[in-house]
């Protein structure tokens, strides 16, 4: 348990991505057999075990502790996990302190009702960062800022090998992954795996300028709208597995019922996930509604309705497409989609064009919910894991832009935290500044040290990390889109926002209104 | 003679030590105790700017406090000081006063103060764990125990020193292209990591930013040796790959620290057990070491002096009143004006 709170703990102030990965790692090298696979599979949400309620916890301490002091140390501390493993009594225990494996291994038999004995126990044996990585792991929060994703690249880091390996092995292993580890030791054979719905992992695309059209020849490429919403892949067995992979991998299909229940079939699809009601794609933040819940409600299976649309096939049977053009893949999909017909699923439309100006001229007329632009994909491409140049291309409609009044900057972390690099931006409405976004990225460095520069100069306020500055300087951000918001004082959000350009020269007074960022609101 | 002070009721203590503008006030001893305001005369505890205030008339404190406070005021420290080693009586008014050590920073004491036939224990700051750069706390059986309470709330239970610095040693073999810049306070924290550091086998040199380095060569003088230590300049802050660097706490927000190669900033600081706090400062490597007693250690020391009646200061009072009200102690908070919360 030593290893993995440490871990944990590392994580949770860790703000760089290659930082993660690095103590990951460490983790994979230090730890032995079998914790390192319980560690993995928390950290890839992968252990099911009856969890423990914060009353259960609560009620613990209670009996412990004296009451008054409890409340003022929650008070003081904020989250409930982190003041109980503080102020749990430390006094010799009689007991050990549990390896990963025991406490794994202990509550996947341990019934509600031994449950608050097991837990005594163990948390009376531990220390204080044990103690709370315990109650983490048991209430099912871990939230240390680590996807299934990036614990599978440290993975594919420490064993040496490309993550998509990882990926196409991963749903047919299961905790500790003994095998696993040994092959990435290079003790043992690489695990066998079929039969089992596992992920393929994604061909993505790579977006495409203005002027880099010049060089391809149209007659190369089919061209589909980009939808905007997540891409996921669907993977069913007959009679069996069925599941929703995101596209990192994770699997998303339980916030998708209504999806689920309608793949009865024997194939993997890669397609768009969206908000459909009748035929018309509702925004993203509709989308986003049905996102990250822990239980779908009828209310929501009815007022967001999912639905997938369709556009490339990776299996069909036993028969591995992948190989094939991708011209010849949309042909299966079709007399697949022509055979099976399933529910709440379509295929995306291709959209017929002979040049370049022609294709641009529709994508700039689309300005309907749910298209961001359009997807090119080569003919010939074969499926391929990854980012491969030259194959798809993203072809995004222009971004909109708004000049706005920089009005709070927060220091960043990690290599940033000497910089305020975290950007929050007005617009004006009745002649005061409204926070409309936040951006922390487009810039670059020498202009992140002018603005930085700026900040400290005009500094009017301080709150901890976060300066108030002269409503002064004008940004020029940059956005893919604009939506309602009720949990925004400006009643919109902008989605993907940016900083485009700083415009020294500008005038404050001359930064765009709030009513104008409305209009650009997609109902 | 010996009938006559037994027969005379021992005044209130509350009436001969209580709270003035100033500071704590000593009325027949003719002093204020770490007085905010520039007094006549102050006794100090110890050197923490908090408790050591520049502009009194005369100031009485260990030779060890007196050379950190003309260290650190040089022409404001008055010409009139007494320094006064622990152990040592001496009498101030109608009232004798001793000092003890504290266990906090170097020349840190409590100050026990005898009066008809009472004795109050005012113990400045302290801690109970062992300390390389300073002599062990020293309980004084005692009437009144004037205590402080900066972590008197139980979720502060400071882990081991020796736990902590292991901690920072793995992340430098974790992350050895990094340099890993540590924020202490410049007094008492700065000498104590370097000095357990230097306990756990560390012998590199430590690298110093430069508001940090006078008062570890004051250490050295007064026989605390820190082994090697390096300035940090412009010319070679790039060269800090794998090197531990020292700084006061907001030196990583500067643009001191831009130069650094890729820093993994950590923090010797109490206030670290608390996961916001460290994460709102920014900090990526917490380290719990504490120069001020923990909750276990505030409660073992009101029992070890015996004191039936505690005032307590600093901090926060009311877990503690509650706390010992419970076990019988007679416990109320000693409202100070202008101490701020000391951190650290
Ligand atoms: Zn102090």
């Amino acid at each position: 348990m030593q290893r993995f709170a440490e871990l944990l703990e590392g994580l949770v102030f860790q703000p760089a991505r290659n930082g993660k990965l690095r103590l990951i790692e460490t983790y994979f090298r230090e730890a032995p057999d079998p914790d390192r696979g319980y560690g993995l599979a928390a950290l890839t949400s992968s252990l099911v075990f009856t969890q423990a309620k914060p009353a259960l916890i609560r009620g613990l301490v209670e009996a412990r502790v004296d009451p008054v002091l409890f409340g003022w140390s929650w008070d003081f501390v904020g989250d409930l996990a982190e003041t109980v493993a503080l102020i749990w009594p430390e006094e010799a225990s009689p007991h050990p302190v549990p390896h990963l494996t025991e406490v794994v291994e202990t509550l996947s038999t341990t019934g509600k009702v031994e449950l608050p004995g097991v837990l005594m126990r163990w948390l009376d044996a531990m220390d204080a960062t044990q103690r709370w990585a315990l109650l983490k792991l048991i209430t099912g929060e871990l939230r240390v800022g680590v996807s299934a994703r990036l614990a599978k690249t440290a993975l594919a880091n420490f064993g040496g090998v490309d993550v998509n390996e990882i990926e196409e092995l991963w749903h047919g292993l299961a905790p500790p992954y003994l095998e696993l580890f040994a092959w990435l030791e290079k003790r043992g054979e690489k695990p066998a795996v079929d039969g089992e719905a596992s992920f393929r992992p994604l061909m993505l695309a790579t977006a495409l300028e203005e002027d880099e059209t010049q060089g391809l020849d149209p007659a190369d490429y089919m061209a589909e709208w980009k939808w905007d919403g997540i891409r996921v892949q669907l993977a069913a067995r007959p009679g069996g597995q069925r599941r929703i992979f995101s596209r990192t991998g994770d699997d998303v299909g339980r916030a998708f019922p209504d999806i689920l229940e309608r793949m009865e079939f024997d194939a993997v699809l890669d397609g768009e996930l969206l908000v459909v009601r009748g035929a018309e794609v509702a925004p993203f933040n509709h989308l986003q509604q049905r996102l990250n819940r822990k239980v779908v409600t009828k209310a929501m299976l009815t007022d967001y309705p999912a639905h997938v649309r369709l556009y490339d096939i990776l299996r069909d049977g036993e028969e591995d497409l992948r190989g094939l053009g991708f011209e010849e893949r949309r042909r299966r999909l079709e007399a697949w989609y022509a055979r099976v017909r399933p529910e709440r699923m379509d295929v995306s439309a291709l959209v017929p064009f002979s040049s370049w100006e022609e294709l641009k001229a529709l994508r700039e007329g689309a300005r309907e919910n749910g298209i961001e632009g359009l997807m090119l994909k080569r003919r010939d491409s074969p499926y391929l894991a990854g980012r491969p140049k030259g194959h798809w291309f993203k072809w995004k409609r222009g971004a909109l832009t708004a000049d706005t009044v920089l009005m709070y900057a927060q220091r960043g972390s990690g290599k940033r935290s000497s910089y305020y690099s975290d950007y929050t931006f007005g617009a004006w409405r009745d002649g005061a500044l409204v926070p409309v976004g936040k951006a922390y990225f487009g810039f670059t460095d020498e202009e992140l040290r002018q603005l930085d520069n700026w900040v400290r100069n005009h500094t009017t306020n301080r709150f901890g990390p976060v300066r108030e500055v002269e409503p002064k300087l004008v940004l020029e951000v940059a956005f893919d889109s604009v939506h309602r918001s009720t949990r925004h004082r400006s009643g919109i959000a902008m989605r993907f926002p940016r900083v485009h350009r700083i415009r020294w020269d500008k005038p404050a007074e001359e930064a765009d209104r709030v009513e104008t960022l409305e209009k650009m609101v997609v109902e | 003679m010996t009938a006559m002070t037994q027969s005379t009721a021992p005044r209130s203590p509350a009436s001969w030590l209580k709270i003035a503008p100033e500071g704590l006030c000593c009325a027949p001893g003719g002093f204020h105790i770490d007085p905010v305001q520039p007094v006549e005369r102050a006794v100090i505890t110890h050197g923490h700017s908090d408790h050591a205030r520049p502009g009194h008339g005369s100031v009485l404190a260990t030779p060890e406090t007196i050379a950190i406070m003309q260290a650190r005021y040089g022409d404001e420290f008055p010409t009139r000081y007494h320094a006064l080693p622990y152990g040592e009586p001496i009498r101030l008014g109608e009232v004798s006063l001793t000092f003890a050590p504290a266990g906090h920073v170097l020349g840190s004491a409590q100050a026990a103060l005898e009066h008809a036939g009472t004795r109050i224990v005012v113990s400045g700051d302290y801690k109970r764990r062992p300390d390389p750069t300073c002599p062990p706390f020293q309980p004084m059986p005692c009437d009144v125990f004037v205590t402080e309470a900066t972590f008197a709330l139980p979720v502060f239970r400071h882990p081991s020193d020796a736990h902590e610095i292991g901690r920072l040693l793995h992340s430098l073999e974790i992350f050895p292209e990094r340099a890993h810049l540590v924020g202490t306070y410049a007094l008492g924290k700065c000498q104590r990591v370097i000095s357990l550091l230097r306990q756990a086998g560390y012998n590199r040199p430590i690298y110093m930013h430069g508001a940090l380095l006078g008062l570890c060569a004051l250490y050295e003088r007064h026989g605390v040796p820190l082994g090697p230590l390096i300035h940090v300049t412009n010319q070679n802050k790039a060269e800090l790959k794998g090197q531990i660097v020292l700084a006061p706490p907001s030196a990583h927000a500067d643009r001191w620290s831009r130069a650094l190669p890729d820093p993994v900033v950590a923090m010797a600081s109490g206030w670290m057990r608390i996961k916001q706090r460290a994460k709102a400062g920014g900090i990526e490597l917490p380290l719990v070491i504490s120069d001020h007693a923990d909750w276990d250690e505030l409660d073992r020391t009101v029992d070890e002096v015996g004191a039936p009646e505690v005032w307590i200061t600093h901090g926060r009072e009311e877990a503690l009143v509650h706390h010992l009200g419970k076990k019988g102690y007679r416990a109320r908070a000693l409202a100070l004006v202008g101490f701020e919360e000391e951190g650290q």
